[in-house]
């Protein structure tokens, strides 16, 4: 019997690996393709010049021309947009993962009436798109609370619509630390505070860096808020390339220099965090 | 020593329901209790306010104004004095733009489904085998979630120049001319193009979640199966993607939500033109809002958007969603 049911999974792994075939190789290059297709002629397109490019639009770069990403590099705008995103990203990651870990403890450790209900809010703020309060946002922001074209004024409002997936993802991960930890915890006279931060917040990091990414991921990415809050020098990337794309529509190639530059950051943040944004999205899932 | 640490355990073991195990074992008469539980509840207030203000002010506040807005004619500055009831209703339910929208966020719900999901299943059964260069195909699938769906729509935008762009060049090379306005400037294949594109940038999204639904599929299900002769497309049908039936609904469901709520792509792509052939209710309500100052329109629209999105919700939830969770009820019932 032993033998038998090691035996099969071996047969099979062998047959799987057979019928690997090329047919199957091929549907793969061309998904491939699909996929990388548009980011690597952008990438290409970069290295062009304009009348590469209008000569040739499918060639490749003949001779190799730096000065489109040279003058992107050299360009301020380009920094200071970079700098925004990556402050405002930051920022709405600090305050959505500090707000709902705090929020998710007693939601998932506590003991108390209307546990349930405040939970139950957070849930059905998922079911909230973010879209049908952007223009009272925006009034909000701007006349009621006088943050418009500040860091601060498209960070908070996007922490808050992240804090629902944060505290659905963060509660189970809280809930599944082992109650005797904390017992033993306070019996040697810590107090909830220090139980939280030495207990929960250490035990819980894998679900903190999910929610963490995800939240820096949404801010980087985002366009319609910032679009509506944000101009001049406090715009953010996404903005920042949708309008130099529209200002130097004649400067295709720049375009594609200014893009494929703008891509760089995203990549390289994906590639290192792969594993824990492809684990979040499971999570979101799943929870 | 020991009796002590005894007497402190049984003592705290007795109180752990109500938090706070020491102290309780000093004094437990009532009314240390009461302070017990007076000082839980100002340690939840602590640590769940931050999130509730926030959350209140930044989601619950604006959606709440929403509704404010909508029933108020309000060009941005004043008071909100101009009382109209459900007139900005119904001139945004009779308003051709915004029922073209609606139709179009609808056809996208549909069109991401009908294509995402069969190319989003075969793809991921094929990554799924043992291959070489398995883990770089994945990340290479997964590139086009991870850009921002602006800078995406910047560089397809570019592809789709007419005749200067690539896409007509290649077709060019191929003898087929494309269409004098170019592909997102025709009326009748805008929409179709930004399905396209959109097609280009979640499915990778699918993929990955499936390919994630696909490890929950014991092998040894697949296995029993082959050793009974089925073949390989008989396992995957009747097996691997039945069981792989919760991930396919919860993605159906993001991706409709997504769906509904579709704005920078096409904002980017074509701004809702040419002649609103591609409007989605989102860029009707910026446009609305940000261009024309009808703060009462925008409001309305918003309204209606969400009552589209929770009806959908709960539909789904309703007739597709519950069968997952009755089937975890199941599930715990045998265990």
């Amino acid at each position: 019997m032993t033998s038998a049911t090691a035996a099969a999974p071996a047969a099979t792994r062998r047959r799987r690996l057979g019928t690997t075939n090329p047919v199957v190789y091929f549907i793969a290059l061309v998904v491939a393709a699909f996929s990388l297709g548009p980011v690597l002629y952008s990438i290409l397109g970069g290295f062009r010049s304009n009348a590469q490019l209008a000569e040739s639009p499918a060639g490749m770069p003949d001779p190799w021309v730096w000065s489109n990403y040279a003058g992107v590099l050299t360009n301020p705008n380009f920094w200071r947009y970079g700098l925004n995103s990556m402050i405002i990203a930051l920022l709405t990651t600090a305050v959505v993962v500090v707000f709902g870990l705090m929020a998710a403890y007693p939601l998932s450790r506590y003991q108390f009436p209307g546990r349930e209900k405040i939970y139950m809010i957070f849930v059905l703020g998922l079911l909230f798109p973010a879209t049908v309060a952007v223009i009272p946002l925006f009034i909000i922001i701007s006349k009621d609370l006088g943050m418009s074209n500040t860091w601060w004024g498209v960070a908070l409002p996007q922490a808050a619509f992240a804090l629902p997936t944060t505290i659905v993802i963060l509660r189970p991960f809280l809930q599944a630390i082992p109650g005797e930890l904390e017992e033993a915890a306070m019996i040697d006279g810590a107090s909830r505070m220090s139980v939280f931060t030495r207990i929960m917040v250490p035990l819980s990091a894998p679900g903190l860096i999910t929610v963490g990414v995800l939240a820096f991921v949404g801010s980087w990415n985002a366009y319609l808020l910032p679009l509506l809050l944000l101009q001049g020098d406090m715009r953010t990337l996404p903005l920042g390339v949708a309008d130099f794309s529209t200002e130097h529509s004649s400067d295709t190639a720049g375009v594609f220099a200014f893009t494929t530059l703008s891509m760089i950051p995203a990549m390289v943040f994906f590639l290192t965090m792969q594993r824990r944004i492809v684990g979040g999205l499971q999570g979101a899932v799943k929870g | 020593m020991t009796d002590a640490t005894t007497t402190r355990k049984r003592a705290a073991a007795a109180v752990t329901t109500a938090g706070e195990g020491g102290r309780a074992k000093r004094s437990p008469s009532p009314r240390s209790t009461r302070s017990v539980n007076w000082r839980m509840g100002l340690e939840i207030a602590v640590f769940v306010l931050p999130a509730l203000v926030l959350f209140f002010m930044f989601v619950v506040w604006p959606m709440l104004r929403a509704v404010q807005f909508s029933v108020y004619r309000w060009k941005g500055f004043g008071p909100l004095t101009d009382f109209v009831g459900l007139r900005n209703y119904i001139s945004v339910l009779t308003n051709d733009v915004f029922l073209g929208a609606l139709g179009h966020n609808l056809f996208i719900v549909v069109a991401s489904v009908a294509i995402q999901l069969p190319l989003g299943i075969a793809v991921a059964l094929l990554l799924n085998r043992k291959m070489k260069f398995q883990g770089l195909l994945r990340t290479i699938v997964f590139i086009p979630y991870i850009l921002a769906e602006v800078i995406a729509g910047v560089v397809w935008f570019q592809l789709l120049q007419p005749r200067y762009g690539v896409i007509d060049s290649i077709l060019a090379g191929l003898g087929i001319q494309g269409p004098a306005q170019g592909f997102l400037g025709t009326p009748d294949l805008a929409l179709w193009t930004v399905m396209v594109v959109l097609t280009w940038k979640y499915l990778g999204f699918a993929i990955i979640l499936f390919l994630a639904g696909l490890q929950g599929v014991p092998q040894e299900l697949d296995e029993a199966a082959q050793i009974d002769g089925a073949s390989w497309w008989q396992t995957q049908r009747y097996i691997t993607i039945p069981l792989l039936g919760p991930t396919l609904r919860t993605w159906a469901f993001l991706s409709m939500v997504g769906a509904l709520q579709l704005f920078d792509m096409v904002w980017i792509l074509t701004g809702g033109g040419p002649a609103n052939a591609t409007t989605t209710m989102a860029t009707f309500l910026i446009n609305e809002g940000t261009k024309r100052s009808n703060y009462g329109i925008a409001g309305a629209a918003s309204v209606v958007l969400f009552v589209v999105a929770l009806t959908m919700a709960l539909l789904y939830q309703r007739f597709i969603l519950s069968r997952d969770t009755a089937d975890s009820d199941k599930r715990k019932v045998r265990r």
